[in-house]
């Protein structure tokens, strides 16, 4: 199962190394991976997506909770929460693609934010999930629509409601 | 008026401010402003090794037998690679350690310096934290964290980075030693959840077939007389991991032994009979479990532990208790006594009844297959290596400080030597560093100038770290080291036996051996070897009489080179499948 962890580190030298290394070492699954200083210069927020049974992400929580710098660990999907995460996308458009992609673009509510004669740079904001769907939509329009590159922020998130996420 | 210090001179005086009274080091480029620190004070000893890696094993040796943490100097580049087997060595058995790294200068990390290497990088796995000194000004904050991270909690080793310019003589700073430290991302667990210690002395005074399974946790924690008092009044049977020898008496009637892979045959039928397991400061190593699908299959677990991640990560815990061992087991203790004292007669005799039958089943196996405590020696014959082990026991009144290598010797002085009291038995039990054996026990020597301090040793782990022969004279280390020489390496050798069809790839080196005795001469000390299993005991007595008591001694013992170390566990079963001798038809 997919889970994202919401980590506040000590924005220190080599802190993220330290997390990035526990899963390499312990063999954990990384699928998106963000970092970011929090309002508090001092600590840093990041949000990782892994996946595994109840079993194993509850030992990635504890493994994180050990490294020294981690100050708090929290899984995202046991409440309810906002997930978001950035795509800038590249896309050959040409000829008559070129109406069909910036609909395409529309109907999932992204921004064209660069345009060449013959490409468009969209940039979309959403759950993963949609964002795979978008990608998917360009790839299997028909049109001549030739995806050239994908760029994706990673998951951020935050707890719904009241719930606040602080040392 | 505060005293105006260099970096270097800040580092060494921060390390006798806390108390520190040994560095084990080796001095280097990057390392040397801190050694010249070094060579100006007199209150810290420093012990020049003759490779990093036994510097590191040395701290080790003192921290286990000591409880203090153990401090190591290295220089960059390869002092700092050397000494990684020694962190990882502590790290696997969660000894606390201080290693202090020298460090190219800031300018040039990065550059491919001469001797320059990612010291915290390469030392990250297998440390509990780490520093790097990015500025002089915080070298006495940075020791103060790194003794508090090394020694609190589920405790470790610690790796202090310092770049060559942080401890250069020319600038100077108001040294102020911390009185204390707080780290809001690091709170370890000490007081337990007394709830939990209720439900667990609850589950205790219910139990038919209770198991106390002790492991280094008690050891670190010092809780060994609460545990006493608790299995005493509580009449449980206890068995030990390698690493919780002597928490609990070896040679009292309630000691099953260690358990495991080459644990007792009665420990280990116990444990997957339990109705009830108190792992106490254990954390179900593979070794210990063998296949967990097939783990005690009728045992409510109760697991003790400071470190929650140790917690249900193999087994799964019915009752859970986070915390310092000796907290709990305090909390224990008097939760049993204030229960079994609200308990009717009925309630009370009907456990004792219980109890009773559980000991019967214990004492027939432990008289079925237990260890065979009653080898003789044969004229003419090799010696037994479990022999040599007695003869050991015997000749130290079981009162010495026993460090081992690792291999079929380790096993052995596992099983035959009891170890009464905890901190006695120093062994390289998670990573299994051969080579560990000889400079650990320097360290124990160091930290215990008066008690007998032998090294356990095989020929293979012996040659791993032997330059230190010539350390122990510099120092003048009267060890006593009993070398089981079989000529080959032993256990590999002993899994191609029993796995490979006998076909012994690369374990033996028997036309190649040095003549050990010469080469202990060679090195200063004495030299006895032994091949006569008659002669056994006398070889053990010369080696430990009045008149080398200021001498190491080496005792080379030939002993049986066919011998293997039972029982074993059956690979992927249940902790009750052991095979307990060469003969096949000996398994239970």
């Amino acid at each position: 199962m997919r889970r994202i962890l919401a980590v506040l580190l000590e924005n220190e030298a080599g802190s993220l190394s330290r997390v990035v290394g526990l899963f390499a070492q312990r063999n954990y699954n990384i699928e998106s991976l963000t970092v970011a200083p929090t309002e508090d210069p001092t600590l840093s927020r990041l949000t990782l997506t892994t996946s595994g049974d109840q079993e194993k992400i509850n030992q990635i929580m504890k493994q994180l909770d050990k490294l020294v710098e981690v100050v708090k660990v929290v899984d995202l999907c046991e409440g309810e929460h906002v997930e978001r995460e950035l795509l800038l996308i590249k896309v050959r458009a040409e000829g008559q693609s070129r109406a069909e992609i910036k609909r395409s673009a529309d109907v999932f509510r992204g921004q064209i934010v660069d345009v060449t004669a013959q490409t468009y740079t969209i940039q979309l904001v959403g759950p993963s999930g949609k964002l795979d769907a978008f990608i998917r939509a360009i790839d299997d329009s028909g049109v001549n629509a030739t995806i050239l590159e994908v760029v994706r922020s990673g998951v951020s998130g935050v707890g719904r409601g009241d719930y606040v996420l602080s040392v | 008026m505060t005293e105006m210090l260099s970096g270097g001179d800040m580092l060494i005086r921060a390390l006798q401010d806390e108390g520190v009274e040994y560095i084990f080091g080796y001095p280097g480029g990057s390392a040397l402003h801190i050694y010249d620190a070094i060579f100006r004070q007199q209150k810290i000893e420093h012990i020049l090794v003759r490779h990093e890696q036994a510097a590191t094993h040395m701290a080790d040796g003192y921290a286990r037998s000591t409880g203090d943490p153990g401090v190591v100097l290295v220089t960059s580049g390869p002092g700092a690679t050397n000494a990684i087997t020694g962190i990882a060595t502590a790290y696997m058995d969660s000894i606390p350690m201080i290693v202090i790294s020298g460090q190219v200068p800031s300018d040039l990390i990065g550059t491919d310096a001469f001797q320059e290497t990612d010291m915290v990088g390469i030392s990250r796995p297998v440390v509990k934290h780490s520093f790097m000194v990015r500025d002089a000004s915080e070298i006495p904050g940075v020791v103060k964290k790194a003794f508090h991270i090394a020694t609190t909690g589920r405790p470790g080793p610690v790796v202090i980075d310092v770049p060559k310019d942080t401890t250069d003589p020319s600038a100077t700073y108001a040294y102020e030693y911390p009185k204390s430290v707080s780290l809001r991302s690091y709170k370890p667990a000490f007081e337990g959840d007394s709830s939990a210690v209720n439900q667990a002395i609850q589950a205790l005074l219910a139990a038919k077939r209770p198991v106390f399974y002790v492991g280094g946790g008690v050891v670190q924690a010092d809780a060994e007389g609460v545990l006493r008092d608790l299995v005493k009044a509580a009449r449980v049977p206890v068995t030990s991991t390698l690493m919780g020898l002597g928490a609990y008496p070896g040679t009292d009637e309630q000691s099953l032994g260690m358990l495991g892979m080459h644990g007792t045959y009665e420990a280990n039928m116990a444990m997957h009979d339990a109705d009830l397991i108190f792992a106490l400061g254990a954390r179900f190593d593979d070794r210990v479990t063998n296949n967990p699908d097939k783990f005690s299959p009728k045992a409510t677990i109760v697991h003790l532990d400071v470190d929650p991640a140790s917690v249900d990560k193999i087994i799964h815990s019915d009752i859970t208790l986070i915390g310092d061992a000796g907290w709990v087991l305090n909390a224990l203790w008097e939760a049993y006594q204030a229960r079994d004292a609200e308990r009717d007669d009925d309630a009370r005799q009907k456990q004792q009844q219980d109890l009773e039958q559980w000991w019967q089943h214990i004492n027939e196996w432990r008289s079925a297959h237990g260890l065979n405590h009653n080898l003789q020696a044969q004229e003419g014959q090799n010696i037994l290596p479990q022999l040599a082990i007695q003869s050991l026991y015997r000749t130290t009144k079981g009162d010495a400080f026993v460090t081992s290598d690792v291999g079929q010797h380790q096993m052995f002085a596992a099983q035959y030597y009891h170890f009464d009291e905890p901190r006695r038995w120093i062994n390289s039990g998670g990573l299994g560093t051969m080579g560990f054996g000889l400079p650990s026990a320097m360290g124990v020597q160091m930290g215990n100038p008066e008690s007998v301090v032998a090294c356990v040793t095989g020929e293979g782990s012996f040659m791993m770290n032997m330059q230190e022969l010539s350390t122990c004279l510099q120092y003048g280390l009267p060890i006593k080291i009993i070398n089981l020489n079989n000529q080959a390496l032993g256990m590999v050798k002993q899994w191609q036996d029993m796995q490979y069809g006998g076909r012994h790839s690369q374990s033996t080196y028997s036309d190649s051996l040095p003549d050990f005795k010469t080469l202990v001469e060679a090195f200063g000390h004495v030299g006895i070897k032994v091949s006569d299993a008659t002669q056994l005991d006398a070889a053990m007595e010369e080696a430990f009489s009045e008149a080398n008591k200021n001498r190491l001694v080496f005792v080379d013992v030939w002993v049986d080179p066919h011998e293997h170390v039972y029982p074993m566990a059956i690979k992927g079963g249940a902790m009750n499948d052991m095979i307990l001798s060469k003969s096949p038809d000996a398994k239970p």
